[in-house]
């Protein structure tokens, strides 16, 4: 018999970030057992890293938002391959799900009458991200925390999930690592709900931390779901880029929510020269109504910095390569201009952008109170990832859900700021109710003990092997490939030399060998995660090399226009009965009447 | 390129001695950068946590030259690149494998502690209202990354293994912030006497001087909390009060 810890969940919740964290609160609520596992310490998963705020329209700030100006803004700025249904969902629900987070202990930044303040950003008509400074994220993941510890959730620390177990169609568990000792458990589980993030590790510049390796998408994949969207990867248009070691971190898109303003080389406000025709006559005409936009003018209309992500990032690119660059190969990004317009201004950025202030002063020597920033786009967020039903969050395997960035969906080909913690919150706590819903519906069935000893043996493969590459080269290889061949602008002949490219690093990562034992060794843990991230890349290249047109995060140099044909479907990704990766077009079903008239009259 | 000399804490549950590993130091480095260098490149079984590498989930918290920091967070050019740069675990907690601590305490101390429970909501919409200033104060505690650097230094903790009876700055810093959240109607006064051991503090304030998130833990804390603590307990005003009013049962 095969050396494992069992444990016995009605729900099992895989990741404990803002998305999983409400999963498992909901389904504990509704009175069934649950195990939550998270890959790092709890409270440390990624969602700590949100900044901005998260998009709910309860009209706090400008009374003419409801949840159908949300809706339309979403399906506008994902370029109307979205789920249409998750959409709807989302813009109704999501004011609920940030009131509730302050019943239970959330502390939001306020208007002037005591209300929760909401703040502009891209691609939304009307102020709409609730927020705590620049740390929304923190506030979230902290509060779900301090909620869920108590909520009877067993929780289990630093676990990795290396399999999902089906027996039949079903999935009814997971086989997992623990890193303090290396040893596995078996988890078995009437239901699985998978919230392990995205996939920016396959990349090199990336705002992303080490544990998004597309394991969600990877393991769903294996057992059988389908994946979908995977071409559409947000390239966030503001990273660092200055010094080395900080590239790709993060700068909020708060920072042009509050004035913040994009220029080149020559002090020009570049993207005021390329507004597309669907933002036309929601953007500003100049500088001066811009300014008053940020400054809550009702009046005025979005300065084009707040234009949506993937245009944003575009524009940076194309300033850059026809040399109207700054000195480290970005654009910059200045806030200090703002002390012309208010009085106090120092103080004024410090206190809406902490974090920012603080990651330039001591990682860059910048302070952006004085100076301007250097930024340039950075992998951020994949839009694509394991196909839901819109209502339920279950996967095209019974039995196993997703939630958050690990599902597809509700973003279509780009995401609006501000959507994807809003996004967790709605999402997961469906996930987490209907997750509940399946085990009390379904007994619980025991996976297969041959099955279990068959993937524990290929988890420590890497120790039997005594020479072997390093999996920390593969992983930088890998990643060095996808940025180059793969990244924010794309073409046919790159992209096929990066399928052939990816067989090799297949090839290689299986050959890898790690070094010391199973206690918390880094190595083994990265040999595991490279599986999932070949997965992974390999359904974005098929995917990206089929999508020939660009539309949101997806663009193609040989294909620079988005195509009428090409708006009626989502590409899928499933795995074959020959083992390979198959893809199909799914074509989206049509916008029922009522929809379909709001997003006629918020054109 | 500048090379730097890093004196690394190698070992398991305890045991384990300092091992030299030198690696290439560029422009804008942090500590973290040359553990992940040497991780790939010469110890893949190095053990360290970290996630975002911003400052911002409190993972990869460490000794660097015997001072409690954050390794994502301390530049190269902070340090002396002359002699070789310790890096040790954190020393208040059980020690697993490198660098990395069982901090599994923090988690349980957490539970311990009464939970947020709001009052009614108080507005016509169902909702509360709260004010920015009444909301400044416990944000300021709410901006904690957990990185327990101030339950290291500690000397409640670290040097006097009080564990049971001393919950620390991080969780001081919590029990703030819930005590004064405008909405919040638990009292927590005379837990944080009896079960928390609030006075076991002394107010040396070693725990404010870590803080990468430079919460004022002393001073808008703990001290707040203390006199809060002490009110509660020991006001003989109140305490005659009590009496007359027969709060307070008499002897």
């Amino acid at each position: 018999m095969a050396d494992y810890r069992a444990y016995d969940h009605d729900v099992l919740v895989v990741g404990a970030g803002g998305a999983g964290l409400r999963a498992a609160i909901e389904a504990a609520a509704s009175g069934v057992s649950v195990g939550l596992v998270c890959k790092s310490l709890l409270g440390k998963a990624h969602t700590v890293m949100a900044e901005g705020g998260m998009a709910a329209a309860m009209g706090n700030v400008d009374d003419r938002d409801n949840w159908k100006v949300h809706f339309t803004d979403t399906l506008r700025g994902g370029q109307y391959v979205n789920n249409w249904r998750m959409a709807e969902l989302h813009a109704k629900e999501a004011p609920d799900r940030v009131r509730e987070l302050e019943a239970w202990g959330a502390l939001f930044d306020r208007t002037k009458d005591g209300r929760i303040l909401q703040r502009n950003f891209g691609g939304h008509r009307y102020p709409r991200l609730a927020h705590v400074g620049d740390r929304t994220g923190l506030e979230m993941i902290r509060t779900l925390q301090d909620h869920g510890i108590h909520q009877g959730i067993d929780v289990h620390m630093e676990v990795t999930i290396v399999s999902l177990l089906k027996r039949g169609d079903r999935v009814v568990g997971a086989l997992a690592y623990d890193r303090h000792h290396g040893g596995f458990l078996l988890f078995r589980a009437k239901a699985v709900v998978l919230a392990t993030g995205g996939v920016g590790r396959a990349f090199r510049i990336t705002s992303n931390s080490w544990e998004y390796s597309g394991d969600g998408q990877a393991l769903a994949y294996q057992a059988g779901a389908d994946l979908t969207d995977m071409e559409f990867i947000q390239f966030h248009p503001t990273g660092m880029v200055w010094p080395p070691s900080v590239k790709g971190i993060l700068v909020t898109e708060g920072v042009r929510g509050e004035g913040g303003v994009l220029l080149n080389n020559k002090g020009e406000r570049f993207m005021f020269k390329d507004i597309p025709e669907n933002y036309r006559a929601q953007t500003a005409d100049d500088p001066e109504e811009g300014w008053r936009y940020t400054q809550g003018d009702k009046e005025a209309r979005r300065p084009p910095e707040l234009l949506t992500r993937d245009h944003v990032a575009r524009c940076i690119v194309r300033e850059v390569r026809e040399g109207r660059g700054s000195p480290h190969g970005g654009v910059f990004l200045d806030i200090a201009w703002i002390k012309e317009r208010l009085p106090n201004a120092a103080d004024h950025i410090r206190k809406k952008l902490p974090s920012m202030y603080h990651q330039f002063k001591q990682l860059a020597d910048i302070d952006i109170t004085k100076e301007p920033m250097e930024i340039g786009p950075t992998t951020h967020y994949i839009m694509g990832g394991i196909r839901v039903d819109g209502d339920s969050q279950m996967s095209t395997v019974p039995g196993l859900f997703a939630a958050g960035e690990s599902a597809a969906g509700l973003h279509g080909a780009n995401r609006l700021g501000g959507n994807s913690l809003s996004d967790l919150l709605v999402f997961g706590k469906r996930a987490g109710e209907f997750a509940a819903r399946f085990a009390k519906e379904n007994v619980a069935l025991a996976p297969d003990e041959g099955e279990v000893a068959e993937r524990i043996k290929e988890a420590l493969a890497p120790f039997d092997r005594k020479t072997g590459e390093s999996p920390f080269q593969v992983q930088h290889d890998l990643q060095a490939m996808m940025q180059e061949l793969v990244g924010i602008v794309r073409r046919e002949d790159e992209m096929v030399r990066a399928a052939e490219r990816l067989e090799t690093l297949r090839e290689r990562a299986i050959r890898v060998a790690v070094t010391g034992n199973r206690e918390y060794n880094p190595g083994w843990h990265t040999a595991i995660d490279l599986g999932h991230l070949i997965t992974v890349s390999e359904a974005i290249i098929l995917s990206a090399i089929a999508r020939k047109e660009s539309r949101g995060g997806h663009f193609r140099e040989d294909y620079p226009e988005k195509k009428a044909e090409f708006a009626g479907f989502n590409y899928c990704v499933r795995k074959g009965a020959d083992g390979a990766m198959a893809l199909a077009a799914r074509p989206i079903p049509p916008l029922p009447a009522e929809l379909k008239q709001i997003v006629e009259e918020m054109k | 390129m500048a090379r730097a000399t890093f004196s690394i804490w190698r070992g398991e549950a305890g045991q384990g001695k300092l091992i030299d590993y030198t690696t290439d130091v560029s422009e804008g480095m942090v500590v973290l950068d040359a553990i992940h260098d040497i991780q790939a490149t010469q110890a893949t079984d190095l053990a360290c946590r970290w996630n975002c590498k911003a400052g911002k989930c409190g993972s990869c918290s460490a000794e660097i030259n015997g001072q409690p920091r954050l390794m994502c967070m301390t530049r190269m050019n902070q340090l002396d690149l002359s002699e070789p740069v310790t890096i040790e675990p954190m020393r208040t907690f059980p020690h697993l494998k490198d660098l990395v601590t069982d901090v599994s305490w923090n988690y349980e101390v957490k539970k311990k502690i009464a939970r947020f429970n709001p009052r009614k909501p108080d507005a016509a919409d169902g909702t509360w209202r709260m004010q920015q200033e009444d909301v400044d104060r416990p944000q300021e505690f709410r901006k904690c990354i957990e990185c327990f650097l101030c339950q290291d230094v500690c000397h409640v903790l670290r040097d006097h293994h009080l564990h049971d009876e001393f919950i620390g700055p991080r969780f001081l810093v919590y029990a703030a912030n819930l005590e004064m959240n405008p909405i919040d109607a638990e009292n927590r006064l005379e837990d944080l006497r009896k079960l928390h051991g609030i006075g076991y503090c002394n107010i040396t304030k070693c725990c404010t001087r870590v803080c990468p998130e430079e919460i004022k833990i002393t001073d808008n804390a703990i001290i707040p909390l203390k006199e809060r603590v002490v009110d509660n307990a020991f006001d003989p005003l109140a305490k005659l009060i009590g009496l007359v009013t027969g709060k307070i049962p008499g002897p």
